[in-house]
C-alpha cells in the first residue's frame, strides 16, 4: 500500500539546474514546492572538498558522481531490426545523479544557439530550398525565437556566472568576441578567463588564416562574482578538475554554487533526496496530472505525492522515460511516423585533431573546463548547405581542460598501450600535445528515437527506455567538412606529428568512448501537437499542468553545448508560469 | 585576650550578618526609565526587531531546538551555563513574568524568584536599553513568541561559583549608571552608540575583562571600551585602534560585514558568525550604517578607511617566494601552496567577499593564535543571510595536517606578507583538535 503525503502546489522532479531554477522562481510566488531528487544530497563542502575531489580514479574513471547503471540505465541499438542491449557501463554519455545533477560535473561551456538554429527549417528553405532536406530528416523550427529568449539567456548567464567576451552587443559587432553570434542585450557578467599556451597558438594560427577567434564562454569565474540571488563565486585557480568533478573552489557555476543556499532559505520550498519518481499520476480523463509516485529509498516504500503542478526537471532521458511510462503523449512509431513521445532523439557530432610538438611545453595540468579559444566561422549560419551537401555546422576550438594522467595522455599513433615503449612515449610526449576539436550539430531523423524496451525492465518493474540511434550521412559530411578546415589550421602550426579523429561514412555509433552528455530530443517543443510533446512554454500540449524542462525539448540539436539553451528555456518557462499560468491554469497556447 | 576574642567574635558575627544580608535582603531593582522615544527604535520596528538587535536567539535557542526555548550550552570560564527557556510558557518559561520582572532581568540580572543570573546574560549592557525597547521586547515575548514546554538542565557550577549570592557583590562592581549617555550631536552616530553599548552588547566580547571578570569598558567613557578581549581562548578584535577594522575598512565595508558576515577583506568566524546569523543580518541598513558610523567615530578614522586609500602594494618577499615554487622553501610555505593558495592566492589577498585576505587579517595576526589554529583545523562556515545566502565553507584540515604541520602553516601565515605575529608551537595545536 503506497503512502500518500500531503498535497503540494508544485512538485519538481529532479534537483539539478532546471529544478533549482524553477524552484527559485516559483518560490517567489509563495507556492508550496517540493523537489524530489533520486540521488544523495551534495554540497561543495564536504562532498567536493579539496583535495579529495581531485581524485581522477574515483571520479574521472569510476564516475562516482554519475548515475549508476546497476540502478538506472537504458537500452541502446543502432537500427529498428536489432534487439537493444542495456548500457551497462557508462561511456558515451554520463548522466548525473544527486542534488545538482549533471550541473555538478559539467565543464561549464555555455552557449546560446544562433538565431538561425531556432528556425532552422525555415532558414534552410528560404536560403537553399526545401529540396536539400533529406527525406528522413525531421527538420523543424523551434516554436520560440532568439529574440524572445534573449532576456532569459541573459538571465541564466548572469545566474550561472559566465565569463566571456561579447561579439555582438545589440547588433554592434565587438572586436574579440564571436561576430557570428546573435545580438545580446549586454556583455557577459564576467570578463573572459586568461588563456593557456595551446589556445593562444591556435588563436594566432586561426587569425592568420582570416578567421575570428574568441575566448570560450564558460561558467568559470574569472573574478569574484555575486549573482541576482546573492550567491557567490570566487576566481578559478586553473586546477583542471572540472569535467566529472564538483568544484572545490566555488569557481564553477552549479546549482550548489549559484542557487541552492538561496533556495533553501525559502520556507515554502523543501526537497527530499533518495526519492526517485517512477511515474506521473494522471486524472481519469488524462487531461491533467494529479501528482507523482516516487520510491522513497530511505523508507523503502512507494509514496504518492499529490500536486497541482508537475515539473519534470530530470535529465532528458529520464524525462522522456517518465512521459512514456506515464502515458503522456502518444508514443512515437517510426513505422508510421505517428506519435510524439520519443520522437526525434539526437546527439552531437564532434571530431578533432591531436598535434604533437617536440619543442613546445603546454603544461596541460593548468586548465579549466571552459578554457580555450574558439572560431565560429563554420557555424550553422556561415555554411552554404546546398554547396557543401549538409545541413549543420560546428564551432572549432582549442584549449586544454586538464592534464590528468589517466584520461589525458595523448600519444602518437602506433605507440604501444603498455610496457617500456609506452613509458618512454609518455616521457617524450606528456605536455607536448595539444588538440583542435569541432563540436557540431546533429539533426533528428525518422529512425532515431526513444521508446519503451520490450525486453528489459528496470528495478521498479518498468520497461527500460530504449534508444535507437546511429550516425547519419548528413552529419558525417558535416564533420568531414570540419576535418578539412581543422587540418588546414593544424598544418599551419607545423606540428611534428598530427592525428585526426573524425567519423567517416559508415561510422557506427559506439557507446564506449566518451563523446558528450548532450542527449537531446524525445519530447520536442513545437507548434503542432502532431509532431511535438510540449508547446513553446515547455507545457505538455494536452496535459496543461505538466511542464518538461531540459534538452528533450530540442526538435534537433544545436551545434553548441546545450546548457545555455536549457537554462534559457527554463527561465522562459518559469516566466510564463509565473506571469500567466498561475493566474489561470490552462494550456498557454 | 578577652578583648581580642570579643573582637573576633564580633567580626565573625558581623560577617555572618553581612553575608546573610547579602543572601536574604531583597535586592533593589533598577527602576524603569522615562518612557521617551529618544534613542529608541520602537517607533521604527517591532518587538521582534528589538529582540533581534539584542540577539536573544543566539544564546536562548539550542542547536536544533525551538526558538527561545533555551538549553544551549554556553561555555564560560566558570563552566557550562545552560541558557534558560524564555518563551511565555508558564511552567518552564517566563509566562508568569510581569513587565517589572522582565526589566529586572535585563537591567539587574535578577530572575522573578530573586535569583541572581550568571553574567553570561549581558545585563551589564542591556541596562542601557530604553524603556520603550524593554516594553516592546516584553510584549513580543509575551504575545508573539510561541510558548514551548521545555525544562532546561540546571546550571551546576563548581563551588564557589554555585553560590549565586556572590553575584550580588559582583554586581556592585559591574553595574554602572543605566542611562545611555549621548555620544555625538549626529543622531546616526548616537543611534549606533546606543545599539553597540546597549542591545548589541558588543562589549561583552570586544572589551577586555577585569580581574573580577566584569567588562572592562561598557561605554566610551572608558579607554578600554571595545579595545579587544578574549573569548574561550580566541582573541576578540579591537574595534577602536589605528590597526582595527574600524579604522581600516570603509563604512560601507563595515556595513556589508555586519549584514552578511563577509566583505572585501574578511569573513566572520566563531561567535561573530552567530551574531550575524541571528541578529545583525536582520538590522535595517540604516541601523548597520549607524553602527559603522559609531565605530568610525570611536576610532576617529575616515569614512573611506585606510585599506581603500592604500596604493597597490608591490609583490612581497612572501609572494615572490611562493611564486618561485622553489622546492627548498620551508615546509610552512609548501603547506600554504598545497592547501591554501588556490583560494587565498600567493599574494595572501584572497578575493573580495569569498576568500578572506590573510595579509593584515585580524584573526591571523591576533595575539593568541587559537582562532587561526581552530580555523585551519575545523574550517569555517559563513552564515546564510538575506543579502548573501551562501553558506560558504572553508573545509577543515584536521584530518590532513598533523600538529607540527598546522603550527608550521600557522606560523608561515602569521609571518607572511606584511604580517608580523608570533610563531606558533605545535603544543598549542594539540588541545584544539
Amino acid at each position: 500500500m503506497a503512502r500518500q503525503d500531503p498535497k503540494k502546489d508544485v512538485v519538481i522532479v529532479g534537483l539539478g539546474w532546471t529544478g533549482a531554477i524553477l524552484g527559485m522562481e516559483l518560490a517567489k510566488e509563495g507556492l508550496e514546492i517540493l523537489a524530489l531528487e533520486r540521488g544523495d544530497d551534495r554540497d561543495t563542502v564536504p562532498d567536493f572538498k579539496y583535495p579529495n575531489i581531485a581524485d581522477e580514479l574515483k571520479y574521472g574513471i569510476r564516475y562516482d558522481l554519475m548515475q549508476r547503471p546497476a540502478e538506472s540505465t537504458l537500452t541502446i541499438r543502432h537500427t529498428l531490426d536489432e534487439t537493444a542491449l542495456p548500457y551497462r557501463q557508462l561511456g558515451s554519455f554520463l548522466p548525473g545523479n544527486g542534488v545538482g545533477g549533471a550541473g555538478v560535473h559539467w565543464n561549464g561551456h555555455n552557449w546560446r544557439p544562433q538565431p538561425q538554429e531556432l528556425r532552422l527549417r525555415s532558414y534552410t528553405i528560404e536560403r537553399f530550398g526545401e529540396k536539400i532536406i533529406p527525406s528522413d530528416m525531421l527538420l523543424e523550427d523551434y516554436p520560440v525565437s532568439y529574440e524572445e529568449l534573449e532576456p532569459f539567456f541573459d538571465q541564466f548567464e548572469c545566474v550561472a556566472g559566465i565569463s566571456g567576451q561579447a561579439g555582438n552587443l545589440r547588433g554592434k559587432i565587438v572586436l574579440g568576441g564571436n561576430p557570428f553570434e546573435g545580438p545580446r542585450s549586454r556583455d557577459y557578467p564576467m570578463p573572459p578567463m586568461p588563456q593557456t599556451y595551446d589556445a593562444t597558438l591556435f588563436a594566432q594560427a586561426a587569425k592568420a588564416m582570416g578567421y575570428h577567434p574568441f575566448p570560450r564562454p564558460g561558467a568559470i569565474a574569472s573574478e569574484s562574482y555575486v549573482n541576482e540571488y546573492g550567491m557567490q563565486m570566487g576566481p578559478c585557480s586553473f586546477c583542471g578538475f572540472c569535467e566529472r568533478y564538483g568544484c572545490y573552489n566555488y569557481s564553477k557555476g552549479s546549482p550548489q554554487v549559484c542557487i541552492l543556499d538561496a533556495l533553501k532559505r525559502k520556507s515554502n520550498f523543501s526537497y527530499k533526496t533518495n526519492s526517485e519518481v517512477i511515474r506521473v499520476e494522471m486524472a481519469a480523463d488524462k487531461k491533467t496530472a494529479t501528482g507523482v509516485t516516487y520510491f522513497d529509498h530511505k523508507t523503502g516504500e512507494e509514496v504518492f505525492q499529490p500536486a497541482d503542478l508537475v515539473l519534470l526537471c530530470a535529465y532528458q532521458l529520464h524525462n522522456v522515460h517518465l512521459l512514456l511510462v506515464s502515458g503522456i503523449g502518444k508514443p512515437y512509431d517510426p513505422g508510421t511516423g505517428e506519435g510524439v513521445t520519443g520522437r526525434g532523439y539526437a546527439y552531437q557530432m564532434n571530431g578533432g585533431v591531436s598535434m604533437f610538438f617536440k619543442d613546445k611545453e603546454f603544461n596541460p595540468f593548468i586548465g579549466t573546463g571552459s578554457n580555450g579559444m574558439v572560431i565560429d566561422d563554420f557555424g550553422i549560419n556561415q555554411n552554404d548547405f546546398a554547396r557543401e551537401g549538409f545541413i549543420g555546422g560546428s564551432y572549432i576550438s582549442s584549449g586544454t581542460f586538464n592534464g590528468q594522467p589517466i584520461r589525458n595522455m595523448p600519444l602518437p599513433t602506433g605507440t604501444p598501450s603498455w610496457g617500456k615503449d609506452w613509458k618512454k612515449a609518455v616521457g617524450d610526449w606528456y605536455g607536448h600535445a595539444m588538440s583542435i576539436g569541432s563540436h557540431g550539430s546533429c539533426m533528428s531523423y525518422r529512425n532515431c528515437y526513444l521508446d519503451l524496451d520490450p525486453t528489459y525492465e528496470d528495478r521498479f518493474g518498468r520497461p527500460m527506455l530504449r534508444m535507437t540511434f546511429n550516425w547519419n550521412n548528413n552529419d558525417i559530411r558535416m564533420t568531414q567538412f570540419m576535418r578539412v578546415k581543422i587540418e588546414g589550421i593544424a598544418a599551419s602550426m607545423k606540428p611534428d606529428i598530427m592525428r585526426s579523429g573524425f567519423k567517416k561514412e559508415g561510422a557506427m555509433y559506439d557507446v564506449r568512448p566518451y563523446q558528450t552528455t548532450h542527449n537531446v530530443g524525445g519530447n520536442a517543443m513545437g507548434v503542432d501537437p502532431i509532431k511535438s510533446v510540449v508547446n513553446r512554454f515547455l507545457q505538455v500540449h494536452d496535459v496543461h499542468n505538466v511542464f518538461v524542462m531540459g534538452a528533450g525539448a530540442f526538435p534537433q540539436n544545436i551545434q553548441y553545448n546545450p546548457t545555455g539553451m536549457v537554462g534559457g528555456l527554463a527561465y522562459w518557462a518559469a516566466h510564463a508560469i509565473r506571469t500567466d499560468y498561475l493566474r489561470q491554469p490552462r494550456s498557454l497556447v | 585576650m578577652k578583648i581580642l576574642l570579643r573582637t573576633v567574635t564580633l567580626l565573625i558575627v558581623f560577617a555572618i550578618v553581612v553575608v546573610a544580608a547579602i543572601i536574604w535582603v531583597p535586592v533593589q531593582r533598577t527602576p524603569a526609565k522615562a518612557l521617551s522615544e529618544n534613542g529608541s527604535i520602537t517607533t521604527l520596528a517591532s518587538g521582534e526587531y528589538v529582540t533581534q538587535t539584542a540577539d536573544c536567539m543566539g544564546c536562548h535557542t539550542a542547536v536544533g531546538g525551538k526558538p527561545f526555548a533555551g538549553g544551549l550550552e554556553v561555555v564560560s570560564p566558570l563552566g557550562v551555563i545552560y541558557s534558560t527557556n524564555i518563551t511565555p510558557d508558564k511552567k518552564t518559561g517566563i509566562g508568569n513574568y510581569t513587565l517589572n520582572d522582565f526589566r529586572a532581568v535585563l537591567y539587574d540580572g535578577i530572575s522573578k524568584g530573586g535569583n541572581h543570573l550568571y553574567p553570561a546574560m549581558p545585563y551589564e549592557n542591556y541596562r542601557f536599553m530604553t524603556e520603550a525597547d524593554v516594553q516592546s521586547m516584553y510584549q513580543y515575548f509575551m504575545k508573539e513568541v510561541l510558548a514551548v514546554d521545555n525544562k532546561v538542565p540546571e546550571t551546576n557550577l563548581k563551588f564557589p561559583f554555585n553560590q549565586r549570592w556572590g553575584l550580588r557583590v559582583w554586581n556592585w562592581l559591574a553595574l554602572k549608571n543605566p542611562d545611555f549617555m549621548p555620544v555625538s550631536d549626529d543622531g546616526r552616530i548616537n543611534r549606533g552608540g546606543y545599539l553597540v553599548q546597549g542591545p548589541g552588547h558588543c562589549a561583552a566580547c570586544h572589551s577586555p575583562r577585569t580581574v573580577f571578570m566584569t567588562q572592562n569598558g561598557i561605554s566610551e567613557s572608558s579607554a578600554t571600551f571595545l579595545s579587544g578581549g578574549e573569548l574561550n581562548g580566541w582573541s576578540v578584535p579591537d574595534l577602536r585602534g589605528a590597526d582595527s577594522v574600524s579604522s581600516k575598512w570603509s563604512t560601507q565595508q563595515i556595513v556589508h560585514y555586519l549584514a552578511t558576515g563577509r566583505n572585501d577583506y574578511a569573513a566572520s568566524v566563531g561567535e561573530m558568525s552567530l551574531v550575524v546569523e541571528h541578529s545583525l543580518q536582520y538590522q535595517t541598513d540604516a541601523d548597520n550604517n549607524a553602527i559603522a558610523l559609531y565605530l568610525k567615530h570611536l576610532s576617529g578614522s575616515s569614512d573611506s578607511g585606510t585599506l581603500a586609500t592604500q596604493a597597490k602594494k608591490p609583490p612581497t618577499v612572501t609572494e615572490k617566494l611562493l611564486v618561485s615554487a622553489d622546492p627548498s622553501m620551508s615546509i610552512g610555505a609548501r603547506l600554504y601552496l598545497d592547501n591554501c593558495a588556490g583560494c587565498h592566492a600567493t599574494n595572501g589577498r584572497g578575493a573580495p567577499e569569498i576568500f578572506a585576505t590573510l595579509d593584515g587579517n585580524a584573526l591571523v595576526n591576533a595575539a593568541s593564535p587559537t582562532g587561526l589554529i581552530s580555523v585551519i583545523l575545523h574550517g569555517v562556515e559563513l552564515p546564510s543571510t538575506e543579502k548573501r545566502p551562501a553558506r560558504l565553507r572553508m573545509q577543515a584540515y584536521a584530518w590532513r595536517l598533523n600538529d607540527e604541520e598546522v603550527a608550521e602553516l600557522a606560523t608561515f601565515v602569521r609571518q607572511g606578507w606584511h604580517n608580523d605575529a608570533t610563531k606558533v608551537s605545535s603544543s598549542l595545536v594539540t588541545p584544539l583538535r
